[in-house]
């Protein structure tokens, strides 16, 4: 038992990992309806650059501003060059576009900070927390801890910005229908760069902590192969649903690696989420908290 | 008159005629002074940091021996990289691009991945070009009977993987005493990852440990799951077959789960900085193989150092690199190219060779501890002689352990198992011979 309750708060913990990336993917869903292929890029470009910024000598909370800065500016660069010229074209379009997006973001990433891997440090220990482990027996990471605050924190902050401010008022009603929104008076392309901005923000916060887990390399791209399964569990418009996607993505990929794998050859973490959120889609559509699209016929 | 500016025209014409023909048979000798090689290379994508450090010790070495020694035998080395990006696609259309290339086509073909190098395996045959993968590629490709053209040279998986047993057998203070030992095999759920996974199975038969095997699917970068299996297995060693991010995941999984560092083993593609580095003190202890080793103390480094970064001519940007586990790879990489020209100019004479005359040269390598001191490469790399029958040449490994800022070496050159590696390369390579119908090389007819 006690085991298994290891495995499933590891598991839950790893889980809030995967919605740091799956967050960035709903902003800017939610906000202009486009699926951004680029997140993943992001992720890497925004950890790189806070490393970069840090070799150059910058001291933690300078080189955090200009990582900040330098996405503020990747945000608002990317509605000016590539979705301003695309607005009104079919999703597809926009979709095709990010993936353009994610080639260059990984280029003039590596171009300018160079390929080298570096590694990241908050000063806080990936070690078993100690009295947990002398009281019941259960390791629990103090950096998966310190993950999970972190990520609580940016989910209250989101949820108060879309829902108290003037500017999340008006992100949402973009969400809702973009021609309904230009009527009232809502100026569509500052809302856009407001959103990719707030989703560069998202994408350093998940580029410091899984940069500092895993180091700062190329992979860092792949974290959103991770996010994928979280979005499809928990709705592609809904925070708290990325949140609760990557919790049950995260508990039940790796119970079912550690109870399950040995019987299927293992390495199943990889595809057992997609299995899972592919089964869930037959069941609920639109995810676990999505809203359910109702069309006029 | 009339006849002078057809005169003028025509003495124009001739000295213009003469001037060409002498700028192209200019050309010709000096693209003829010119041996060619293709590198197909990854400075971009998921493995840049890697291979931005091989291709700069390659071709740094290259560049050295232009420098000092204005080329091999006279001939200058001249190279073209061509981006892989370690994707097979890719690296089929570079061979294809760069086979052309030089006045006798590219001499020699160093995918520096397994992909591509199963891809070839056809390709190089039929365009006789010799195919050279140092610490990779197909296993059985050893047995030169079968596989004339392929060179998995210096050590081959296998081979590495019998090393790794030994190296854990004389820290338990005998081989002997692995009997009853549980060692876990946490792998990269691929080929290459695969590809170590027979060897120790029978290395456990013969010598009574047990083996547990943890595949990690790509890339690695989540190890949870796993390294609560080996919390719950309490294995007495880990032998961590990694590639790219998986390597410091693993390492910082076992921090977290409190296993000790001191007890992972690491395949080569575990142990350069690029894998420990972002690890940071997770890392510290872990100990990895190695066919060549770290640190810029030895004469062939300084060679390079004094001929090519004194003259801004150095290929690395970065230039703290040198000597870094990746770019002493590259100069081995180098250093063997270098020796194979060496060795068939010595039968072909001092010109550029076609990839026929530079297999005979490969074939026929004899890398001693004399010709290692000459080159300033003693204890830089193993001794390698390479025959007919047998592709690898050497077989030897060194084991380095990261201290938390730099690899130190903590292994003389290890043996592998060669009776149980050689039996299984070729019982391997006589059923690819049977699925391919060809028949095997006889040796004692070679030249």
């Amino acid at each position: 038992m006690q085991f298994f309750i290891e495995v499933l708060l590891g598991g839950l913990l790893s889980g809030v990992m995967y919605s740091f990336v799956a967050l960035g993917f709903v902003l800017i869903y939610k906000a202009s309806g486009v699926f951004n292929f680029a997140q993943g890029a992001m992720v890497f470009a925004a950890a790189l650059s806070f490393v970069g910024f840090q070799n150059l000598g910058l001291s933690f909370p300078l080189a955090l501003l200009a990582a900040f800065t330098t996405m503020v500016a990747l945000g608002i660069l990317t509605e000016r060059v590539v979705l301003r010229p695309l607005v009104n074209q079919p999703p597809i379009t926009l979709f095709m576009a990010t993936i353009g997006l994610s080639y260059v973001i990984e280029g003039l990433a590596q171009g300018f900070w160079g390929a080298n891997v570096r590694g990241l440090e908050l000063g806080v220990d990936d070690v078993p927390v100690q009295w947990l482990m002398d009281s019941t027996g259960i390791g629990v990471s103090s950096f998966d801890l310190f993950g999970a605050g972190v990520a609580a924190v940016l989910v209250a902050l989101l949820a108060l910005f879309f829902q108290y401010t003037r500017i999340g008022r008006a992100l949402r009603a973009v969400a809702d229908d973009h021609q309904a929104a230009l009527s009232i008076g809502i100026p569509l392309q500052t809302i856009w760069r407001i959103v990719w901005a707030v989703a560069g923000f998202v994408a350093l916060v998940a580029g410091l902590i899984w940069g500092a887990r895993n180091g700062v390399s190329f992979s860092l791209t792949f974290t959103a192969l991770k996010a994928l399964p979280v979005l499809i569990l928990g709705g592609f418009t809904s925070i708290p649903g990325a949140i609760v996607g990557g919790l049950i993505i995260g508990s039940t990929e790796k119970l079912a690696e550690v109870y399950l794998g040995e019987y299927v050859g293992g390495g199943i973490d990889s595809w057992f989420p997609y299995m899972m959120a592919l089964t869930f889609l037959l069941i609920r559509p639109e995810g676990l908290f999505g809203e359910k699209h109702i069309d006029r016929v | 008159m009339k006849n002078v500016i057809p005169l003028k025209k025509t003495l124009a014409a001739a000295v213009f005629s003469v001037a060409a023909l002498s700028a192209a048979v200019g050309d010709a000798f000096a693209q003829a002074k010119e041996q060619f090689i293709g590198l197909p290379s990854y400075r971009v994508g998921a493995y840049a940091a890697g291979g931005s450090g091989l291709y700069g010790g390659w071709i740094d070495y290259m560049a050295m021996i232009n420098e000092r020694d204005g080329g091999v035998g006279g001939v200058k080395l001249t190279w073209e990289e061509c981006e892989t990006e370690y994707n097979n696609a890719r690296g089929v259309e570079c061979y294809e691009r760069l086979k052309k290339k030089g006045s006798t086509g590219n001499s020699v073909f160093q995918p520096v991945s397994t992909g591509i190098t199963y891809s070839l395996l056809d390709k190089v045959v039929a365009d006789k070009i010799p195919m050279v993968t140092i610490g990779y590629g197909r296993t059985d490709a050893a047995d030169g009977r079968v596989f004339p053209w392929v060179f998995p040279m210096i050590t081959t998986y296998w081979s590495q993987a019998t090393t790794m047993v030994k190296y854990i057998g004389a820290k338990e203070g005998g081989i002997d005493k692995l009997k009853g030992k549980k060692i876990v095999y946490l792998y990269h759920d691929s080929a290459f990852g695969k590809e170590g996974l027979t060897v120790l199975e029978k290395q456990a038969q013969k010598y009574g440990f047990s083996l547990v095997l943890l595949p990690v699917a790509h890339p690695g970068n989540e190890q949870q799951s796993q390294w609560l299996r080996i919390r719950q297995e309490k294995p007495d060693w880990v032998i961590l077959w990694g590639w790219g991010v998986m390597n410091p995941t693993a390492l910082k999984a076992a921090a977290k789960t409190g296993y000790p560092r001191e007890k992972m083993v690491g395949v080569w593609w575990a142990g350069a900085e690029e894998d420990t580095v972002p690890a940071g003190d997770a890392a510290k202890g872990f100990t990895a193989a190695g066919f060549s080793v770290a640190g810029p103390n030895y004469p062939v480094i300084k060679a390079i150092q004094d001929n090519v970064y004194k003259k801004n001519k150095g290929n690395m940007e970065d230039k703290t690199r040198v000597g870094s586990v990746n770019y002493n790879r590259g100069v081995v990489h180098g250093i063997i190219t270098v020796e194979a020209i060496r060795t068939a100019q010595a039968k072909f004479g001092k010109k550029p060779l076609s990839g026929d005359e530079m297999r005979w040269g490969f074939e026929h390598l004899d890398i001693d501890a004399k010709r290692l001191k000459d080159l300033g490469a003693e204890g830089f790399m193993p001794n390698l002689k390479i025959t007919c029958a047998d592709h690898e040449g050497s077989g030897l490994v060194k084991y380095q352990q990261w201290d938390g800022k730099q690899w130190k070496i903590v292994s003389d050159w290890i043996e592998p198992d060669r009776e149980m590696v050689r039996g299984m390369i070729e019982e391997s390579a006589a059923k690819y011979a049977k699925e391919k119908g060809i028949t095997p090389r006889d040796c004692a007819k070679e030249g």
